[in-house]
């Protein structure tokens, strides 16, 4: 169970996210939202440990994430920031095989391979499994990553903007896979989103920040309704159903 | 295994290198030639192996493949204490005779320059790593103008004697100055032969090498640590001669395309004695000695990095 309890992270004088509070629904899709420069991803990056909070604490089982082994909490959580920039030649293999580094130390293992083998099968890459990363496609590139993300196993994936210079199929594509691992493999996914029908159609709870700070919290339907989305963006959203999916209509509001 | 069909002919050829300069025209001269040159051929090894390491591990931990550790200023540091030493004591003294005295002076301000530096830098928390090359090559050109200040007044004999500490050169080192740093560099790769494949992880950039949870920034300090020991050995023996670490360290990049740093690092280790071994007996035989090794070395270097440059450059835009 991951619990944020009152986090602050000052950028310089400038508070970026400020008395944040949220527990984590274990094995739902929760999904931060809000404005530009509200915070999200470094909230993200602090729940996952790539940053540290200025006061408060972030804890996984009760327990401070500093306070826990790099290696074990790598079991746990595991995190996908937008750009993962290289400076070494990867096929897509090689990448989701350091996946499993928290398990093998680099000896890949008969399982380790196994875990690879389903990872690459899960992301559809089998066919391209040898390719080296800089010649796939940006859609491929990010199901690389994810996949190597799925062969770290952690019951807790954390993902930072994963949509970013996506198309509209391969959004929901991915979109898709994140909603299988919940239903079908019990985990937890935490999400940064932009296109805020994406959290409405796929998430299961909403944190919407802003400034720094939530002004919303909890499940999906008690968030997309053009009241509470006032608050979150200022602006007049409608937000109309169709297939029983509730979508806003924010294009000329 | 096409790595390892690569790696035995680059060992073979480096074996061939080294029997080549021992034993080539020995005849038979097994009491004087063979040790003096058995001692040479143990200081190229150890100062080629001890620089690709830690070029290799440099060019990791700031994902740039072409800055060598020479950036850090160490190599400025070596100059301005040999300077030092001989503008302020002068070549009779005990700081110039005494090779003990000379090795471990100039390798204990290099080492404990780098700490105090590190130590000063990695306080404030979490600075980027550039911040830390920026402060570095400012300091290294500081270090640098003080040291010309110094050897333009100092007397012309003594600057005759001290340039003869400004460019690499194997020809007269210290037997036991030669075990020692064999030593210091060999307990060095011991310490530093765990991290290789956390190396490999830290490639992948920082993110991802915490979420895969390696401790990153703990372990850029100590790889800095282990680069400036390396060098400041390396370069206390023979001079400076750090640029070379950029030439074997991506060649060996280009000749095994892997991201393994146990393959790269040994594979870089090897081309540094070809190339150290190799070069310094075409100096002696082919050359006759009308030639240093490190001006070829520099020449070459030159000419690579500029290619390298254009190559990047390139792929970039």
């Amino acid at each position: 169970m991951i619990q944020v309890k009152e986090i602050t992270k000052y950028f310089g004088k400038k508070p970026v996210v400020q008395d944040v509070s949220i527990d984590i629904v274990p094995q739902k899709i929760t999904s931060f939202i809000g404005p530009n420069g509200a915070g999200k991803s470094t909230l993200l990056s602090m729940v996952s440990r790539l940053m540290n909070a200025d006061t408060g604490e972030v804890l996984l089982d009760k327990s401070d994430v500093r306070r826990w082994k790099s290696e074990e909490f790598a079991k746990r959580v595991s995190i996908l920031k937008q750009s993962n920039f290289m400076n070494v030649r990867l096929t897509i293999r090689e990448l989701v095989g350091f996946g499993r580094f928290p398990y093998s130390k680099g000896h890949l293992k008969p399982e380790d391979e196994v875990k690879i083998d389903e990872a690459i099968e899960y992301m559809n890459l089998e066919d391209i499994q040898h390719n080296y990363l800089d010649e796939l496609s940006g859609g491929q590139r990010q199901r690389a990553f994810i996949a190597m993300v799925i062969a770290q196993d952690t019951e807790y994936i954390l993902l930072d903007e994963p949509l970013n210079n996506l198309d509209m199929k391969h959004s929901v594509q991915i979109m898709k896979i994140l909603r299988k691992l919940v239903d079908e493999l019990g985990k937890t996914v935490i999400i940064v989103l932009h296109d805020i029908n994406f959290a409405s159609v796929y998430s299961d709870y909403i944190v919407a920040l802003k400034n720094g700070r939530v002004v919303k919290n909890g499940p999906t339907q008690d968030i997309i309704n053009s009241i509470a989305l006032k608050e979150i963006y200022d602006m007049d959203i409608p937000v109309q159903e169709q297939n029983g999916c509730r979508i806003c209509v924010y294009f000329n509001s | 295994m096409r790595n390892r069909t690569k790696m035995l002919l680059l060992l073979g050829l480096a074996i061939l290198c080294v029997a080549l300069y021992v034993f080539y025209q020995l005849n038979g001269n097994y009491h004087y030639a063979f040790p003096r040159r058995l001692v040479k051929v143990c200081a190229m090894v150890l100062t080629g192996v001890a620089i690709a390491y830690s070029t290799v591990v440099f060019q990791t931990i700031t994902h740039n493949r072409i800055l060598t550790p020479s950036v850090m200023g160490l190599d400025a540091l070596y100059m301005l204490v040999q300077t030092i030493i001989y503008f302020v004591f002068g070549s009779v003294s005990i700081f110039v005779l005494n090779a003990y005295v000379n090795f471990l002076t100039a390798t204990a301000a290099m080492i404990l320059f780098a700490m105090i530096f590190y130590r000063v830098l990695f306080k404030e928390g979490k600075r980027p790593i550039y911040f830390l090359l920026l402060v570095g090559m400012i300091v290294g050109t500081f270090l640098g103008s003080v040291t010309t200040f110094m050897q333009v007044l100092i007397d012309p004999n003594e600057f005759l004697n001290l340039q003869s500490k400004m460019f690499a050169s194997f020809n007269n080192v210290n037997t036991n100055l030669v075990w020692l740093a064999g030593v210091i560099i060999l307990l060095t790769f011991i310490y530093g032969w765990r991290y290789m494949r956390q190396l490999d992880v830290m490639s992948l950039g920082r993110d991802t090498a915490l979420n895969l949870g390696v401790p990153y920034d703990k372990l850029v300090q100590r790889m800095l640590i282990i680069s400036s020991i390396l060098i400041a050995v390396s370069t206390a023996l023979v001079g400076p001669i750090t640029f070379f670490g950029l030439i074997v360290a991506n060649l060996s990049y280009q000749y095994f395309n892997t991201y393994k740093h146990s393959i790269l690092i040994v594979g870089s280790c090897l081309m540094s004695v070809v190339a150290l071994v190799g070069g310094q007996w075409f100096v002696e035989r082919v050359f006759n000695f009308t030639t240093t090794l490190s001006v070829i070395i520099n020449f070459i270097g030159g000419v690579y990095f500029i290619y390298l440059l254009l190559k990047e450059s390139r792929s970039a835009g």
